[in-house]
């Protein structure tokens, strides 16, 4: 390779490795800011100011949906802590028990009031009939 | 050795003769490909057991979104090699698959957001997999803008492709999003070692769509590169006795 085109590339490799390290350490000090919410167990311990709308996410627990008319009320949990959550609306279709639930509202007093609840779905896609044998199995 | 290689097959010349005659091929079996796949999964595929039949825009969003990105690499390289070589043809290549490069993301960005209502219930969330295939969309918009904002012609090809090379760094992170931060969208489905978690009867007609919008992007992008090739070669003798 001729010498000035080495240059030319050393050159780019240097603007390539020093615009990656300013963006990695932009990423590395928004950390988890940049979730997109808090689990149940960071919830129980984060400081969050009273009045102040978030994110819940993590798994509605099995058994625990109640309804009311068009109340509900439901447990959402990490596998190792739970939140109640309250919410008075119409949920997505994919919304049930043991599956993957975003949930915005406010946290009061050990209670999450929902205002708005999306529903995760998982990356397994298989017609019905898989699934009945996978659950039979 | 790789020097003399790049300068046989970069000319510009060279490059429309040599797809001159692939291209038509390209498009028939691009075009369908798509129809054969689509047609296999929206109306043969079975329903998915959580989502019923809202799941089959992933025969759009999914290939969409692949080129989204692989497009994006693929200027990438060829950023490189108008940086390094000064390959002329490479920044050709870039200023015209931008475009394509572009819509596709929308499309991507478009259909994700219609499959996202019935399925999550809601058509955006500023999660971290969303928002940076938004950026890559803007990115796009950016690399024209920036290039038509030069009068300079192998001036703005230059600061262009110094855009590109800059931007590629969005990728890993798109491609990571979804397991670096608690987001909305779900992980991967399929891997890049092979393994996957689509059933089948489902990933065959997926498979097929990829190659078909792969093979049908190829030959678009062929054909606004000749034209862009003739638009800023249109004083050279080649040129004049090609057209």
């Amino acid at each position: 390779m001729l010498q000035v085109r080495k240059n030319r590339l050393w050159k780019l490799i240097i603007i390539l490795f020093l615009s990656a390290g300013g963006i990695s350490l932009i990423l590395f000090s928004l950390n988890s800011k940049l979730d997109l919410f808090y689990t149940p167990s960071e919830m129980l311990i984060a400081d969050i100011k009273p009045g102040y709308r978030i994110k819940l996410g993590g798994m509605v627990k099995n058994g625990s949906i109640r309804r009311d008319g068009t109340l509900i009320e439901f447990l959402v949990t990490d596998f190792s802590e739970e939140v109640p959550v309250t919410f008075d609306g119409v949920p997505p279709d994919l919304f049930k028990e043991d599956s993957g639930v975003v949930i915005l509202g406010y946290f009061l007093d050990g209670r999450f009031e929902a205002e708005e609840i999306f529903a995760k779905h998982d990356e397994n896609y298989m017609p019905p009939e898989l699934l009945i044998d996978e659950v039979k199995a | 050795m790789i020097t003399a290689f790049i300068h046989k097959f970069s000319s510009p010349k060279s490059f429309v003769n040599l797809t001159e005659k692939i291209y038509p091929f390209l498009i028939i079996f691009g075009v369908s490909m798509l129809i054969f796949g689509w047609a296999w999964g929206l109306f043969f595929a079975p329903q998915d057991a959580v989502q019923g039949n809202s799941y089959r825009i992933i025969f759009l969003h999914v290939p969409s979104v692949i080129f989204a990105e692989l497009i994006y690499f693929f200027m990438a390289v060829c950023a490189l090699m108008h940086l390094v070589w000064r390959v002329k043809l490479a920044a050709y290549l870039i200023k015209s698959a931008a475009p394509i490069g572009a819509m596709i993301t929308f499309i991507g960005l478009f259909s994700g957001s219609i499959w996202g209502i019935p399925t999550w219930g809601t058509w955006w969330q500023w999660d971290a997999r969303i928002t940076s295939t938004l950026i890559l969309f803007i990115m796009y918009l950016g690399i024209l803008t920036l290039h038509g904002s030069f009068s300079n012609l192998e001036k703005a090809d230059r600061l262009m492709s110094i855009l590109v090379i800059i931007g590629v760094i969005n990728i890993p992170i798109i491609k990571k999003s979804v397991d670096w931060w608690s987001t909305l969208h779900q992980p991967a489905s399929i891997s890049v070692s092979g393994s996957s978690s689509i059933d089948p009867s489902m990933l065959y007609p997926l498979f097929i769509s990829v190659i078909g919008l792969g093979f049908t992007l190829i030959a678009l992008g062929i054909l606004t590169s000749r034209s862009y090739i003739f638009t800023r070669e249109k004083n050279k003798r080649w040129v004049l006795e090609h057209v």
